[in-house]
């Protein structure tokens, strides 16, 4: 709209003012996104010294108290072992945690420097590199990792090496075409004209202009890596039980369904509101962080 | 009907926004004629093209919000239109032409089929028909070959070839009034003329009214017989073509026409005017041009003044108002 | 002809693709880490007896010449035998697919009808109640665990509320219709078996709207966003200033550009759908093969599982073949480039 003119001298405060307001409106769910992660993180860290009954972390019995429902002793009601669910729930978290980053950490790892090859040297190494990519997404990653697992056997160490070997194709795709639109860049360009080498560049003006699109990247993934890994576990592919694993205690809990449902309800809220919160928090960076590319 | 055409009053247009609310539109008073062809002049953000919008109820609301005033097409109050009756205004009552054929024309859809919707709009039915009349508007604004452009895509057209189909759609609906917002703007200087002449002579054959805006002088001159100097979301001038370029009363007039490059004095530089247009959501108070008048006097701080006058309407208090005429002031 | 030829291209780089995957499937199955002659051989099998097996079965050749076994075999669907079901794997392919297809299809064409309109309507009333709604959907939907979601809405509608069987793909009383396609809602459409429609019908309803939750969030956040933005465009200003009634406009001016990057999302949706399967076969007992490849992975059956990847795999690739196809149709703009 070519109608509202800003003088020169209120540019500056105008802009930083609309940021803020602007970052504000949108807070509301950022915010939430923010308190379950925090929530997430706090519950990993000092969980398993907080949680009422400790020892039913990993496989105590208590036959005489059978799956009980909810009460104020037992929370979230007890297992078929007898042990507090809300004990193991909050003591999975930890599991939770780790199994996010290391998915997501190697997937970067692997993501990352390919596609910045590929988006920086491109011609022959960035067609490769992108027709191999391709290949891993034309496979669902699930049915992909459920492959691998099913060649390295069951276990959770081996489904979180499944979900990392099908995870990094998504990086590959968001750095390459990054780093191929920088290239592009009239500074970029400047600079190379000037004498600047390659690792200068890539140094000063590609990798910090990944940041933002990566750490957006990195918390929505980290939720869906949490989800991805106990879907494994449900299908009895990732962690086993006894071990204090979200999607494993659903799998074992879908026996006792019908009439102690408590015994899944509270393992699959945890693992809901843990993916929404970093969704949420993966908008909101979006939001603050890169702005342009902000949808909806 | 004896009315004029097109009737602004006092119109005032505000859009509120989180930084405020900024004054868009200060209390327009424009009549148009029947059969006139009027140009408004002015620089970007002056209120220009949201005075066009106005007209068809195009700004969005909220944030745009009209606080006084009345529009009046043809005796009919634009303001007060429910659906159909707006619907009818759009296109059949007044044509409008924009000022990029680029985003203006819908990518995924043929030429052909573009024209089709606002035929459809305006009560068109029928296959044949329809095509008839698209190639009847196609070869109205001079396009080669408009059967095989009917088929084709907008990034397959040159822009000036874009803005002639965007002229087509304008004039589908038969519209009495042609509302030009920046039509040339876009083009490359070539077309801009080739495109003016296109104008001016669809205006002459088809009897319409026109109103042209554009921030360029030279345009305006081109083919318009009246001119509107808009200033800061206000009427400064508004005066017959050849006065204004003549004796230019306004001191903004004045300064607009001195910054046009003068081809037969190339060695003396336009002068510029100093200062830039104020923000619409803290404007300076009285007569909004008075940071950058060199005339300004006390009165000019305190009040915004009126446009008055016949024939010639200028709203300045240098020029002394019971003066009617060619009062001049001492430069 | 510019179209023949973008297929033909497509066509042969789903070819290179289909390369790609057959290594990666043929890559998967030699970093096992149990050896495969053992296990072909059985668990009672002497060590003779497994060398012979290795022979045969040509795993005591080179890797490449493997590989082009591997390939051979392929070429001809020879895709080995299931320990589980005891039959040839494509037969058991045949079998299982066409009733995850039939689930899978029923939740796209799910989340695309309502998902396009409620993102559509959230877009045109911005910020009303139902795009608030809209929004908490879009962010939560995406989060939901299907399995999970698919206990719960098992425990609600089928056990406390009673309204629609708990698993399954029809009662064991009801003959399923003569195959045409395998779906069996589309055959007793097919055949004009109203009753057994109607049952299965009520067996998909709970799995087909799991599955299709996420993807119905996706698409309405997708879709809400573009028409935000094409509401916005200045060819919207133009059409309306030219007189085209609004609903016109927002139906389907604005919403066909919307379409483009919702298109996008729609295959991507299909392939999380299609690997989802997996999880809510298992959950409603589904006898598709996602079912099948779980059964078959928990039994270190391994073949079936590289079976069942291979064909998801194709069908992925073929969708996005149709849906590249349909973007161009869409776009002009890409058809020239």
């Amino acid at each position: 709209m070519s109608a509202i003119a800003i003088p020169n001298r209120h540019a500056a405060l105008l802009r930083r003012l609309r940021f803020v307001v602007w970052t504000f409106t949108a807070s509301a769910s950022a915010m939430a996104g923010l308190a379950l992660v925090a929530a997430f993180l706090l519950l990993a860290a000092f969980g398993p010294a907080l949680v009422p009954y400790p020892d039913d972390a990993r496989g105590a019995m208590h036959l005489a108290q059978r799956l009980l429902p909810p009460s104020g002793a037992h929370w979230f009601g007890t297992d078929e072992m007898g042990c507090d669910i809300l004990t193991r729930v909050v003591v999975g978290t930890r599991t939770s945690l780790w199994v996010g980053l290391t998915i997501t950490g190697i997937a970067a790892a692997i993501g990352v420097p390919l596609g910045v090859a590929a988006g920086y040297l491109g011609g022959r190494a960035r067609a490769t590199i992108m027709r191999i990519t391709d290949v891993f997404l034309a496979v669902p990653g699930l049915v992909l990792a459920l492959a691998i697992v099913a060649a390295l056997g069951p276990g959770i160490l081996h489904g979180v090496v499944a979900l990392s070997l099908v995870w990094w194709p998504g990086y590959v795709r968001l750095i390459e075409a990054k780093a191929l639109t920088l290239r592009h860049e009239p500074y970029v360009e400047a600079a190379r004209t000037m004498g600047a080498g390659h690792a200068w560049v890539l140094a000063r003006h590609i990798l910090p202009n990944c940041i933002s699109p990566l750490v957006v990247k990195a918390s929505m993934d980290m939720g869906l890596a949490i989800l991805a890994a106990a879907s494994l576990g449900f299908v009895g592919l990732g962690a086993r039980p006894p071990a204090p694993e979200w999607g494993a205690m659903i799998a074992v809990a879908r026996g006792y369904m019908p009439d102690w449902w408590w015994y899944s309800f509270f393992p699959g809220l945890f693992i809901f509101l843990t993916v929404l919160g970093f969704n949420l928090l993966g908008d909101g960076l979006r939001d603050m962080l890169d702005p342009r590319s902000a949808r909806g | 009907m004896s009315g004029p055409l097109l009737e602004i009053t006092g119109f005032r247009l505000a859009f509120d926004g989180y930084e405020g609310r900024a004054q868009v539109l200060n209390g327009i008073d424009l009549r148009v004629e029947q059969g006139e062809t009027v140009g408004i002049v002015g620089e970007t953000g002056c209120g220009k093209s949201v005075l066009a919008r106005s007209i068809l109820r195009l700004n969005p609301t909220p944030p745009a919000r009209v606080l006084t005033g009345g529009i009046r097409f043809a005796g009919q109050d634009v303001l007060a239109m429910d659906g159909p009756a707006l619907m009818a205004l759009r296109g059949a009552g007044i044509g409008m032409v924009f000022q990029d054929p680029q985003t203006y024309l819908n990518p995924v859809f043929t030429i052909g089929s573009q024209l089709a919707d606002v035929l459809r709009a305006h009560g068109l039915r029928g296959r044949a028909a329809i095509r008839a009349r698209s190639l009847e508007l196609l070869e109205a604004v001079r396009l080669p070959e408009p059967a095989a452009l009917l088929r084709r895509y907008p990034h397959e057209l040159s822009g000036g070839m874009r803005q002639r189909v965007l002229i087509a759609q304008a004039l589908a609906g038969s519209p009495r009034l042609l509302l030009a917002d920046e039509p040339t703007t876009a083009l490359d200087v070539t077309i801009q003329g080739q495109v003016l002449a296109l104008v001016a002579d669809l205006v002459a054959r088809f009897g319409l009214t026109l109103v042209l805006i554009s921030h360029d002088l030279g345009v305006i001159g081109a083919i318009c017989r009246r001119v509107v100097v808009m200033y800061a979301g206000s009427i400064v001038e508004d005066a017959p073509a050849e006065e204004l370029f003549a004796h230019p009363r306004h001191p903004y007039t004045r300064g607009l026409l001195a910054a046009v490059p003068d081809l037969e004095r190339p060695t003396q530089m336009p002068a510029g005017i100093p200062g830039s247009i104020p923000s619409l959501r803290d404007p300076p108070g009285g007569c909004r041009f008075h940071p950058r008048c060199d005339l300004t006097m006390d009165i000019c701080r305190r009040e915004a003044p009126r446009l008055s006058g016949t024939g010639h309407r200028t709203a300045c208090h240098a020029l002394a108002p019971n003066q009617d005429g060619y009062a001049q002031v001492r430069p | 002809m510019a179209t023949l030829r973008t297929i033909l291209r497509r066509l042969a780089l789903l070819g290179v693709m289909l390369g790609g995957l057959v290594l990666i499937t043929f890559t998967v199955s030699n970093v096992a880490p149990s050896d495969p002659a053992a296990l072909a051989a059985g668990p009672d099998a002497t060590r003779a007896m497994i060398e012979t097996v290795r022979h045969e079965y040509g795993l005591d050749q080179s890797l490449p010449m493997q590989l082009a076994r591997y390939v051979a075999d392929l070429l001809r669907l020879r895709l080995g035998r299931s320990i589980q079901t005891g039959n040839q794997v494509a037969d058991d392919l045949a079998r299982f697919f066409p009733a995850t297809m039939e689930l899978v299809l029923l939740s796209m064409l799910f989340s695309v009808l309502a998902g396009v309109p409620m993102g559509l309507w959230a877009a045109v009333r911005r910020n009303s109640w139902f795009d608030h709604a809209m929004r908490a959907l879009a962010v939560s939907g995406v989060a939901l665990p299907a399995f999970w979601a698919a206990l719960l809405l098992q425990l609600v509608f089928a056990v406390w509320l009673g309204w629609l069987p708990t698993s399954g793909q029809l009662s064991v009383a009801t003959a399923p219709p003569d195959p045409i396609t395998g779906m069996i809602l589309l055959d007793a459409l097919l055949r004009g078996q109203w009753a057994v429609f109607a049952e299965a019908a009520r067996y998909a309803v709970l799995p087909a709207f799991v599955l299709a939750l996420p993807s119905l969030a996706a698409i309405v956040r997708v879709n809400r966003a573009e028409m935000i933005e094409v509401l916005a465009a200045d060819y919207v200003t133009a059409a309306r200033a030219h007189g085209v009634a609004p609903r016109r406009v927002i139906g389907w001016l604005a919403l066909r550009n919307a379409m483009l990057p919702t298109l996008a999302m729609i295959g991507l949706r299909f392939g999380w759908t299609l690997g989802s399967t997996v999880l809510v076969e298992t959950v409603f007992d589904w006898p598709g093969i996602g079912l099948y490849a779980v059964n078959s992975a928990i039994a270190s059956d391994f073949k079936p599982v590289m079976g069942v990847t291979l064909a998801v795999g194709v069908t992925f690739m073929l969708t996005n073949l149709l849906i590249d196809l349909a973007y161009g149709w869409l776009d002009p703009r890409t058809r020239s480039a």
